[in-house]
């Protein structure tokens, strides 16, 4: 009988099929129609004539994109460090179960349930030039307030700053995680020689979590690239389009100009990108025993 | 097996009294634009018009929360993320649990081969299929119905490679003892192996309902008609006229009541996301 049950049949691909027509249907097809449409000069109703790779080869030349792979590639080198490093640091200051600390950990996880909006909307009204919280307390120490929102070369460090504001959990989570598994023995046998706690941190406790500060800066650099809300609503990419990520471009050209083959183009340049680093994370994640 | 003599917290070593200082300051960094926030909503229009430092003194109002009660708007668009987010985690885990059970612990011609081409939609990102997908969706007349800003989250392959996870650590004795009382297939599935991952639907339904609620681009493009915003569609789109009209007042009113439920959520659920956070993603 048991036998039975586990000899291939059709049948049993039955549990699979409800999901596998959504896949297909919304994934899989999507994906090679947007293809498709990125080799056509496309519009709201479908796509019009081929035109091979002209959509890309426009994208590619087209400064408004590379302002905005520029732009993109700037925030993440800047987000994501700061994520890393301060994720790191709130876990291994909490990284021990008593009270204070897993209210610090429950309050540093609780801004990722909030949705971009809210987030944005929050630190808008610490931004607002004259009435937001940061000028406020500029006034109050004899500074004259910034337009952090509306000056080139703050905006998109104003984007940044609410994005590591409201991402940190994850990596502090991850973090906390990894430091569980360090063998405890390497700590014991440290004691036994006394060493002290900088050397412990350099000589056992980052090497251990190595593979995982791998994994977290791949895992931020994938979702960083994707920025999107947090610029279009903080600073509608500006001033200028100096915060005007790729995402957005994306969003422009294929939703509000409606040129759907160049929009379709630069969104599978975006996801050659994303997924040589998502190769990376496999990769990195497979090589599972080396500590 | 060799107990240690002395007890020991490793835990001592990396987490000293001055790093603890440190994430205290940062606590304040992270508290210090929504404490901002909540005093600029109990604060009427005409005080904060005078300057956003009244927040700082007397006198507190709860009126823009009142005006919010009139304003039918924000119900609505409440109503439509309920019941989106609540659809779309409903079918999440329908699908999810009956392809995980399939892939775990069925066998079916090319079974491998199909769990290979799900695990690279987990690659996919949104960015790659939106074009295409609000295409289609403008060709089936989806566009501002509850099904069109449901259905692209069913494709999502987190789910199932999660239940897949799940199914997988069920002993197999479980369901051979149940085969043997002749049980059908999906019996099996329903009786047996779907109460053992309850605390897995609970996981992926949280994070499955937090996602959905919080979704910005596809419900951005898909419900144009105000009637049909999202609540986080909704809110921004009132961001727009910022610091006009409304008033800060009653936009960080709006702002706080929106941002509730998920805070709702959290707050019940806290032990199981961190759990699941902290657990699954290392591995």
């Amino acid at each position: 009988m048991a036998e039975s049950y586990r000899r291939s049949q059709w049948s049993h691909g039955l549990f699979i099929l409800p999901y596998l027509c959504f896949f297909l249907v919304l994934l899989v097809f999507p994906l090679f129609w947007g293809m498709w449409l990125s080799l056509h000069k496309a519009d709201l109703f479908g796509p019009g004539r081929f035109v091979g790779l002209t959509n890309y080869t426009r994208v590619l030349a087209d400064p408004v994109f590379l302002q905005a792979l520029r732009n993109t590639i700037i925030f993440v080198a800047v987000s994501v460090p700061a994520l890393v490093v301060i994720g790191l640091f709130l876990a291994l200051a909490l990284n021990r179960t008593t009270r204070a600390t897993s209210f610090f950990r429950g309050l540093f996880f609780s801004s990722s349930v909030l949705s971009v909006t809210i987030v944005t909307l929050i630190w808008r009204f610490v931004f607002i030039p004259g009435d937001g919280l940061l000028a406020v307390l500029f006034k109050q120490v004899g500074l004259t307030p910034i337009s952090f929102l509306s000056t080139s070369g703050w905006s998109l460090f104003s984007v940044g700053a609410a994005t590591v504001w409201w991402c940190i959990g994850l990596p502090m989570m991850l973090f906390l995680a990894a430091l569980q598994q360090v063998p405890q023995d390497l700590y014991e046998a440290a004691a036994l020689d006394n060493a002290s706690g900088w050397r412990v941190l350099t000589r056992i406790t980052l090497p251990s979590i190595a593979r995982t500060i791998v994994l977290v800066t791949i895992i931020q650099i994938v979702l960083q690239f994707q920025l999107f809300g947090q610029a279009q609503l903080m600073t509608n990419g500006g001033p200028s389009g100096t915060s005007r990520p790729l995402v957005m471009y994306i969003y422009e050209v294929g939703f509000v100009r409606w040129d759907i083959g160049r929009g379709a183009a630069a969104s599978q340049i975006l996801f050659l990108i994303i997924l040589v680093a998502a190769m990376a994370q496999y990769i990195v994640s497979s090589r599972k025993t080396e500590a | 097996m060799r107990e240690p003599e002395v007890t020991y917290k490793p835990e001592s070593l990396t987490a000293s009294r001055p790093l603890l200082w440190g994430a205290a300051v940062l606590s304040l960094i992270m508290m210090a634009p929504v404490a901002w926030l909540v005093g600029l909503s109990i604060k009427s229009n005409q005080d904060l018009m005078m300057g956003t430092d009244s927040v700082f003194r007397f006198p507190y109002t709860l009126v823009n929360y009142l005006n919010i009660l009139h304003s039918s708007q924000v119900f609505g668009w409440l109503l439509n993320s309920v019941i989106v987010a609540t659809g779309h985690t409903l079918g999440v885990l329908v699908l999810s649990s009956l392809a995980g059970y399939g892939f775990a612990r069925l066998e079916f011609p090319f079974r491998r081969t199909v769990f290979v081409i799900v695990l690279f939609g987990l690659a996919v990102p949104e960015q790659a299929v939106i074009i295409a997908r609000h295409q289609m969706f403008s060709w089936l007349n989806l566009h501002n119905t509850y099904l069109g800003l449901m259905l692209p989250g069913f494709s999502s392959a987190f789910g199932v490679f999660l239940m897949t996870q799940f199914f997988r650590a069920i002993p197999k004795d479980i369901d051979e003892a149940a085969l043997l009382d002749n049980a059908s297939q999906f019996r099996i599935f329903w009786k047996i192996m779907l109460p053992l991952t309850l605390p897995a639907q609970a996981t992926l339904g949280i994070f499955t309902f937090l996602g959905a609620w919080n979704d910005y681009w596809w419900p951005l493009i898909s419900a144009t008609r105000k009637e049909m915003y999202t609540l986080t569609i909704g809110i921004a789109s009132s961001q727009t006229n910022f610091a006009q009209s409304e008033g800060l007042g009653f936009l960080a009113a709006q702002a706080v009541f929106a941002s509730l439920p998920a805070i709702i959520v959290y707050l019940i659920f806290q032990r199981h996301i961190v759990t699941a956070v902290s657990g699954g993603a290392v591995k």
